[in-house]
């Protein structure tokens, strides 16, 4: 039988796969933030409890005594914000000139520096260990915001890409016979017809780079750790001390959810944008 | 000042020859049209014209100075596209001000030029608009505006009317006219309409394949078109084209007749015909006919015209005004 999404019976069918399927999505970071209020004895209780438990702070106080939280939080910032620039200016120009001045050649060289985002980190890890230590850039802030920033720079050229083939050529060479020069014709005109698409690539990158827990945690130690070495530092060495863990994980993905949570609108314009005209 | 002399200019995109050649002179102050059906080239000429396309070889002389490799902003033409091209992030005041901003203006001398544009184009309420609150005619005039400003040369229209109905069309053919007649400079306006190009030309540029066919004024391409193809772009409704033993009796191979040129009777002439369709339009009436042994043809005649649809008519064209072509469509002497 067809499910009729337009009578009552579908919608409310719909609504509540919707529901089950969001909650679903949610429940892991539900489970975490309740885990992190609890005592170390109520985490690993069986059967679970929900609600009926001792709440306590504990594990956070204890957490912002025992290790610098702000340090690796600072490292995170700056890390995603770092590589997000970065990334950001050399997507800006890459998707121009593929965007404006395509040749037989500009959807090969995207799909090939998609392609790139497809093989697994783990396949390049020696030969970057191999000249991060090399050029001493193991444990710097510097060598991971490169690391970042390339990794990212693909998807930032996609979106950037999309974003600028919205925008009719015709504008930009206004601009040209108005007299403006290249740089002046994509800050003055392109870059303020693009904000939207350029606040959610922002946006979007600095989730990932936030996210990103392969080569943070395999290329720092202390100095350039951000908050997923902060999440790791919890995760064995004392065994597992699972409501302190929650509390480390809490802490380390409430700035980003803040920020995700915001800017929800923006993220999904982004990501779907260029999908239907 | 605005001279513009092309000398063999050639574009080719990959393979393909879009224009194989073009030598042109338009002298300062003169509106020309480049005029052809789409694909024609005539944007693309026009493109070659402002720099935002690279010639393959050949000269484009502005005021005696070859600018073919100049960039779009040192060959000091004004541009106003089809899409209007308005900057949408920006009021009118600032659209206006662009080019004058990228040119190191003082803000004062900015101010001036800008109002005193705005007030030539009536747009002086409008200039802390944003252009997606103008309706589409003020939305050209800006473009128009952002043109002027800059006191260019020549400015460049690349179909700007077509994207505006009918009415508003007429009104800004004549609003472009007057400009024209205002500030005495060069325009070269490029359309696929051959009204616009009649109404507003000085010189008429007709373009096929990326070739000129025939350059010169509207009433000399009307009454002495080079070619059979000229002859049938220009003129409305088109000329009719008569070939076979009506053409070989006189002397050539096909022999054209425009629908005005025809005295219609009731009782005889030189073709008999049976009218299909009769559009009457009051001031005019068009007769879509089927002329025996010839074909159909189109008459145009002036007034209400009391026929309708199997009425038989006798057809006499005006001998002065028959149009003769070779069989290389070449318009032979009359």
């Amino acid at each position: 039988m067809e499910t009729n999404f337009k009578s009552p019976t579908g919608k409310i069918a719909y609504s509540v796969f919707a529901w089950i399927v969001g909650l679903a999505i949610f429940f892991p970071i539900l489970w975490m933030a309740l885990t992190s209020f609890k005592s170390e004895i109520d985490a690993v209780n069986m059967p679970p409890l929900f609600f009926d438990f001792n709440w306590t702070l504990e594990n956070y106080t204890g957490i912002l005594e025992q290790s610098n939280y702000f340090k690796f939080a600072m490292n995170s910032i700056i890390l995603s914000f770092g590589s997000t620039i970065i990334g950001l200016v050399f997507a800006v120009t890459c998707a121009w000139a593929m965007a404006f001045n395509p040749t037989k050649r500009t959807k090969d060289t995207l799909l090939w520096m998609l392609s790139t985002k497809m093989m697994p980190p783990v396949g390049v890890l020696v030969p970057i260990y191999l000249m991060f230590r090399d050029w001493g850039l193991l444990d710097s802030r510097f060598g991971l915001i490169m690391v970042l920033f390339l990794m990212n720079l693909p998807i930032m050229v996609w979106m950037l890409y999309t974003y600028f083939k919205e925008i009719p050529k015709d504008i930009l060479e206004a601009a040209r016979m108005d007299g403006a020069t290249l740089p002046k014709e994509i800050f003055f005109v392109l870059l303020p017809m693009a904000v939207p698409g350029i606040a959610s690539t922002m946006l979007l990158n600095i989730i990932l780079a936030w996210n990103e827990a392969f080569w943070t945690l395999n290329l720092t130690t202390s100095d350039a750790a951000p908050l997923t070495a902060f999440i790791a530092s919890y995760s064995s060495p004392e065994g597992l001390f699972w409501a302190k863990l929650s509390a480390a994980s809490t802490l380390a993905v409430a700035p980003i959810l803040v920020v995700g949570w915001f800017s929800q609108k923006q993220l999904v314009r982004g990501l779907t944008f260029g999908a239907v005209k | 000042m605005g001279a513009i002399r092309l000398e063999n200019v050639r574009k080719t995109f990959g393979n393909i020859d879009v224009i194989p050649g073009v030598d042109l002179e338009i002298n300062d102050g003169e509106f020309v049209v480049f005029v052809g059906p789409s694909g024609c080239g005539k944007s693309t000429l026009l493109r070659l014209i402002a720099g935002l396309e690279d010639v393959t070889s050949g000269k484009i002389m502005i005021n005696d100075v070859d600018m073919a490799d100049a960039s779009p902003a040192k060959r000091g033409l004004s541009m106003v596209f089809q899409s209007y091209a308005l900057y949408p992030h920006m009021t009118v005041y600032n659209n206006i001000a662009f080019g004058l901003k990228m040119a190191g203006e003082s803000k004062a001398v900015i101010e001036e030029k800008v109002r005193n544009a705005a007030k030539i184009l009536n747009l002086t309420d409008y200039l802390d608009r944003r252009p997606g609150a103008l309706s589409g005619g003020q939305r050209q005039r800006v473009a128009i505006g952002r043109a002027i400003v800059r006191n260019p040369a020549a400015f460049l229209f690349d179909e700007p009317l077509s994207n505006l109905d009918a009415a508003l069309r007429v009104n800004m053919r004549l609003e472009i006219t007057g400009l024209h007649q205002e500030l005495k400079t060069t325009m070269i306006y490029v359309t696929h309409d051959q009204v616009e190009a009649m109404t507003m030309a000085d010189k008429i540029v007709v373009l096929q394949a990326g070739r000129v066919e025939q350059v010169g004024k509207p009433m000399e391409l009307y009454t002495n078109p080079a070619n059979k193809f000229v002859a049938g772009f220009i003129g409305s409704p088109k000329m009719n084209f008569i070939e076979g033993d009506y053409a070989k009796a006189r002397d050539c191979h096909c022999v054209g007749i425009r629908p005005e040129h025809f005295a219609i009777s009731q009782e005889s002439g030189d073709i008999p015909a049976t009218v299909k369709i009769a559009e009457h339009l009051g001031a005019e009436t068009y007769l879509h006919v089927n002329a025996d042994n010839i074909g159909p043809m189109t008459i145009r005649a002036t007034g209400e015209v009391p026929l309708g649809e199997h009425d038989r008519i006798w057809l006499t064209p005006d001998a002065e005004r028959i149009h003769r072509f070779d069989a290389n469509d070449k318009a032979l002497s009359r």
